[in-house]
């Protein structure tokens, strides 16, 4: 038997824990829901980051990224002579509207340039199906995955793209991937479209020819020596450019896709962090209350131990392992749970990231790490209850516990004249008695109520920031943009198509703000002066009036630009003729996506030296005329796209149920799990504490029912009590969880709805019943006999 | 004379609880010679478990001296008393203190495993005569005879001492008697020397030496001139 092998101790260790086994599982199972999650969200973070180094390092991805209007290939040689500079490789790139079979609203295609012969120098584009384009045919092209997907479409098929007012034809011969789109996301969207936004590689002679650039480019991409500088090699090419309309050139970590994707690893690396571990933390604090209670039932023989010339080393030791014995099997069952669920995972991102390949790789890193995290927290858990049992003088622990003092409690002082049945008196006395386990209990179940609602929130939190963006901030049904900035008279235009109801102007201006050494190139939102549809709004004070002669920026741009109200900035313009300003910030507002500056449009346009001018025009549609709309609109010259606030929508939602909708419900069936094991974990502890007074009782000649009463009534008043304290956890806890979780791309507000705290009490109330049932069907085995006669 | 395993002289020990002292022993002179079976005798309150608890190395006193053999317990620290109590003590407790999730013979090898050279544990479980019940646990034994398993335990190390507080206070006369039994058999075979405290007089008859305390105090020290066996005490 391998229970003779073991020194005596370990077989003292081995033989408690199987005594208090459901206890342990309960306890074992929190830890491993902790690990669980540790493992599924990190090694999802860990084989994205992985898959994404090898494929930027794989496909030639780019360091540094600029676009112009137009400028001589002459000007190659020049920008290899850049410092740090190893490789340069220019293209044509430009947005078109298509006509896609089978789609009423209007899509926009993005073309960018082959070389005529071989591969791109940078940027590799991968052929995931059909063949590469032949350079003889200019009506050939590869075609971004995710759009072909979304159209069913294969190469063979062919599609329209209105190029220069001209419509064209262009035939799919084959799917590709590129590191520039691993997410595609259009220009001025929020979230990816991948229905009405595709990605089209075709013959740079054929492109070149229809946007008149022959024998030049409009776009740049730069590879670095590895420890160049990249801030170095913009500031040396953005003045090669600017004589040809450059309008800012970007490091890598600012591309769209590449910060989207960033964005998203470093969420999901807060999120399957700090979550997880809460809910450790939550499982070392029950361990923590099953400990000290179950040690306090081991004082006499701690102390026996001592006298027989154990020390306090050794026993301390001894109870640190009976954590660490619980938490290595939950984390065991943890990281073989995760590395599952983790694999199941990584098909959802597949499904909006797009690199050649995605492969799920648990690291031994991360399972090493996971495992030690929640050994470490164990045994913090512990120790502080082991130290304090062992720490107690042995002559001490052997004198029997005093007999606790009880009073007659203030609730049956208060109600004197009603007699209590005795059940409620000897609850309420209990209670009372010691005040300060009863508040323990009361923690420990209000974090099952606590982890329920981060779990839950974060539904809640996810159609508040719909709301926020697509009810509050958006009001326009449509945008339409134009490829060039048109005169006001554009506005007019919009208005006289079918359906448009109300038109708003809007010119945006690419800039790029300077600050001291830190800067930023975004598109300045130049709205009127009280947007009605394009509404710009503080998440605490409302719609937000622009003020005149000043920049409103999101808070979270002010950081990054580490500038405040009343501070200076430098903006400099990137088209036309490119003035540069110092402006006023004005005002920074809370708001909820991306990095925004807004100006009023004449403050823009006064900025630029221009006449009043648009770049977009937001509008509101008579929903019967919509189909027209779309039709005359696609038709409509020198318009490069037109988004439409419905498709965003719902291209948020799907995103949402794709990514958040799984990572919540893991987080609620964990969180479920959880409250289960802490509750039942209460219930446990005051049955091993109670059962000798209970079996005395019962020897009195009291029934099954009236002391199953007396324990099961307690768990109720402290479940009650718990369950308002584990809403106020809850909410700190979401707060916490926030703070590590905002980033560039989203700021969330925490909030839930009261029907999610009823859903929480729900479940809880559920486990304590459940778990008053496990522990009623122990008290009706109670051993009277054995409970009394062994002293513990 | 034989020569003395414990000498305390002076000894005090006050217990602080809040504002309230308790004065337990109020200056204590108490020998303990080797080979000698001593009985402390006194009323209920008197000091008796104080002041063994000090010699065994539980407790430490607030003033005074003890002495086991030449080392001064008075200035030893904790790790140096657990050290002590491992390798030189045996202690009963009135309550047996057994661990209850290990068997009769794994109570007996708890200690075994840390001293050098001890008995088998099967061999100190012979020797109370629970050769037959060594793989029960205690809640399947008797009162009796888990207090002869913690005699096992205490006397396995092969101790020096051998300190019991009230062994037989939790007992009936028999089984009592039978747990005596197996205390003087220790003291006469392995030549241990044992101090039992009890508040049962009648119980005195079997020492050499009977010292009583009363309110803190020694009250008198009486040598038995001629000890009687177990089966001849008066309860
Ligand atoms: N840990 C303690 N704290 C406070 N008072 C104590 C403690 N231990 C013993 N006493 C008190 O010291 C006195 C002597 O106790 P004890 O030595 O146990 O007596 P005996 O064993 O003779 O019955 C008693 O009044 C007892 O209440
Ligand atoms: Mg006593």
């Amino acid at each position: 038997m391998l229970l003779r092998r073991l020194r005596i101790l370990d077989r003292k260790l081995v033989r408690d824990l199987w005594a208090m086994r459901g206890q342990a599982l309960a306890i074992a199972v929190v830890v491993g829901a902790g690990v669980t999650m540790f493992v599924t969200y990190l090694s999802n973070f860990d084989s994205l980051q992985r898959t994404r180094a090898a494929y930027y390092e794989e496909a030639r991805f780019a360091d540094v990224f600029a676009s112009l209007t137009r400028a001589p290939l002459s000007l190659e040689p020049r920008l290899r002579e850049l410092p740090g500079v190893t490789a340069v490789d220019t293209r044509v790139v430009a947005d078109v509207t298509l006509d896609v079979p089978a789609m009423t609203e209007p899509a926009v295609g993005r073309l960018i340039s082959l070389p005529d012969a071989g591969e791109p120098r940078l940027n590799g584009v991968y052929l995931r199906s059909g063949r590469w384009i032949d350079p003889a045919r200019p009506d050939e092209v590869l075609a971004s995955e995710l759009f072909c997907e979304e159209h069913g479409l294969a190469p063979g098929d062919s599609l329209t793209a209105i190029i220069n007012g001209r419509r064209r034809r262009l035939t799919i011969v084959g799917v590709a991937l590129s590191p520039e789109y691993v997410y595609a996301i259009r220009p001025g969207e929020i979230v990816p479209d991948t229905r009405r936004f595709g990605i089209f590689w075709m013959n740079r002679r054929a492109l070149a020819s229809a946007f008149n650039m022959e024998g030049g480019f409009n776009d740049v991409s730069l590879a670095l020596a590895p420890g160049a500088s990249v801030g170095e090699a913009i500031a040396a090419l953005d003045p090669l450019l600017e004589p040809y309309g450059g309008r800012g050139a970007i490091p890598q970590g600012l591309q769209v896709s590449a910060w989207t994707l960033e964005n998203e690893l470093s969420q999901l690396q807060t999120f399957g962090f700090l979550v997880p571990l809460i809910f450790l933390g939550v499982a070392a604090f029950i361990l923590h209350i099953a400990l000290t209670r179950a040690l306090a039932l081991q004082r006499a023989q701690i102390a026996a131990m001592k006298a027989l010339g154990y020390s306090n080393g050794t026993l301390a030791w001894h109870y640190i392992k009976w954590a660490l014995v619980i938490a290595a099997a939950g984390a065991a069952g943890g990281v073989v749970l995760g590395a599952w669920l983790g694999a199941q995972l990584i098909d959802l991102y597949n499904e909006f990231f797009r690199f050649p390949r995605l492969s799920y790789r648990l690291s031994a890193g991360v399972a090493a790490a996971s495992v030690a995290g929640s050994l470490v927290v164990a045994a913090l858990g512990a120790q502080a209850a082991v130290r304090r049992a062992v720490r107690l003088p042995p002559a001490e622990a052997m004198r029997p516990e005093a007999p606790a003092r009880h009073r007659r409690s203030p609730i049956e002082r208060v109600s004197t004249g009603v007699a209590l049945p005795l059940a409620a008196r000897m609850v309420l006395r209990n209670l009372e008695r010691q005040p300060g386990r009863a508040l323990i209990s009361v923690v420990g179940i209000a974090f099952a109520v606590a982890v329920l609602i981060v779990g839950m929130a974060f539904i809640d939190v996810m159609d508040a920031l719909m709301n926020e963006q697509f009810t509050r901030l958006m009001r326009q049904d449509a945008t339409v943009g134009f490829v060039e900035p048109r005169s006001a008279r554009a506005v007019y235009d919009v208005r006289h198509l079918p359906g448009v109801m109300e038109t708003e102007p809007m010119r945006t201006v690419p800039a790029r703000l300077r600050a001291g050494s830190r800067t930023r190139t975004l598109a300045i939102t130049g709205l009127p002066d009280a947007p009605r549809l394009n509404r710009v709004i503080d998440r605490e004070r409302g719609p937000v009036t622009l003020p005149r002669d000043g920049l409103v920026l999101s808070r979270m741009l002010g950081e990054v630009l580490a500038v405040g109200p009343g501070d200076e900035l430098q903006v400099e313009v990137l088209e036309g003729r490119r003035p540069v300003q110092r402006m006023r910030v004005a005002m920074l507002i809370d708001d909820t996506l991306g990095l925004n500056a807004y100006m009023r449009i004449e403050d823009v346009t006064r900025l630029l030296r221009e006449g009043d001018t648009v770049s977009a025009v937001a509008l509101t549609l008579d929903p019967a005329e919509q189909e027209r709309f779309y039709d005359q609109v696609k038709a409509m010259p020198a318009v490069g796209g037109v988004s439409l606030r419905e498709a965003t929508l719902r291209n948020f939602r799907e995103m949402m149920a794709e990514n958040m909708n799984l990572q919540i419900s893991i987080n609620v069936i964990f969180a479920a799990v959880i409250a289960f094991g802490v509750v039942y974990n209460a219930a446990r502890v005051s049955l091993s504490e109670r059962s000798r007074e209970l079996a005395s009782l019962r020897v009195m000649g009291f029934t099954r029912a009236e002391i199953s009463l007396m324990l099961l009534g307690e768990l109720a008043v402290l479940t009650a009590a718990a369950l308002p304290v584990g809403a106020l956890i809850g909410y700190l806890l979401g707060q916490l969880i926030l703070l590590g979780f905002n980033n560039e791309m989203y700021r969330l507000t925490f909030v839930f709805l009261p029907g999610t705290v009823a859903w929480t009490w729900l479940i809880v109330i559920l486990a304590a019943a459940l778990s008053g049932l496990a522990v009623r069907r122990r008290l009706d085995r109670l051993d009277l006999v054995a409970v009394l006669k062994t002293q513990e | 004379m034989r020569p003395a395993i414990f000498t305390a002289r002076g000894v005090t020990k006050i217990y602080e609880m809040g504002e309230v002292t308790v004065q337990a022993l109020r200056g204590v002179d108490f020998d303990l010679f080797e080979g000698e079976f001593l009985v402390l005798l006194g009323p209920s309150g008197s000091g008796k478990s104080t002041l063994l608890n000090i010699l065994g190395g539980l407790d430490v006193p607030t003033s005074g001296e003890v002495l086991y053999r030449d080392h001064n317990l008075t200035q030893a620290d904790d790790a140096a008393l657990t050290l002590y109590r491992r390798d030189h003590v045996g202690f009963v407790f009135q309550f047996y203190n057994l661990i209850p999730s290990l068997t009769a013979r794994e109570n007996v090898a708890l200690v075994t495993e840390i001293v050098e050279a001890p008995m088998q544990p099967e061999a100190a479980l012979e020797l109370v005569g629970l050769g037959h019940r060594l793989d029960h646990f205690p809640a399947q034994l008797s009162g009796g005879e888990q207090q002869r398993v913690a005699i096992a335990r205490a006397i396995a190390k092969r101790p020096e001492v051998l300190l019991c507080d009230e062994p037989t206070g939790a007992l009936d006369i028999t089984t009592g008697s039978l747990v005596l039994e197996a205390i003087a058999r220790v003291n006469r075979d392995l030549g241990t020397a044992t101090a039992v405290i009890t508040h049962n007089a009648a119980i005195a008859g079997m020492a050499d030496r009977v010292v009583r305390l009363a309110d803190g105090r020694v009250a008198g020290v009486h040598t038995n001139s001629q000890k009687i066996s177990v089966s001849e005490l008066q309860w």
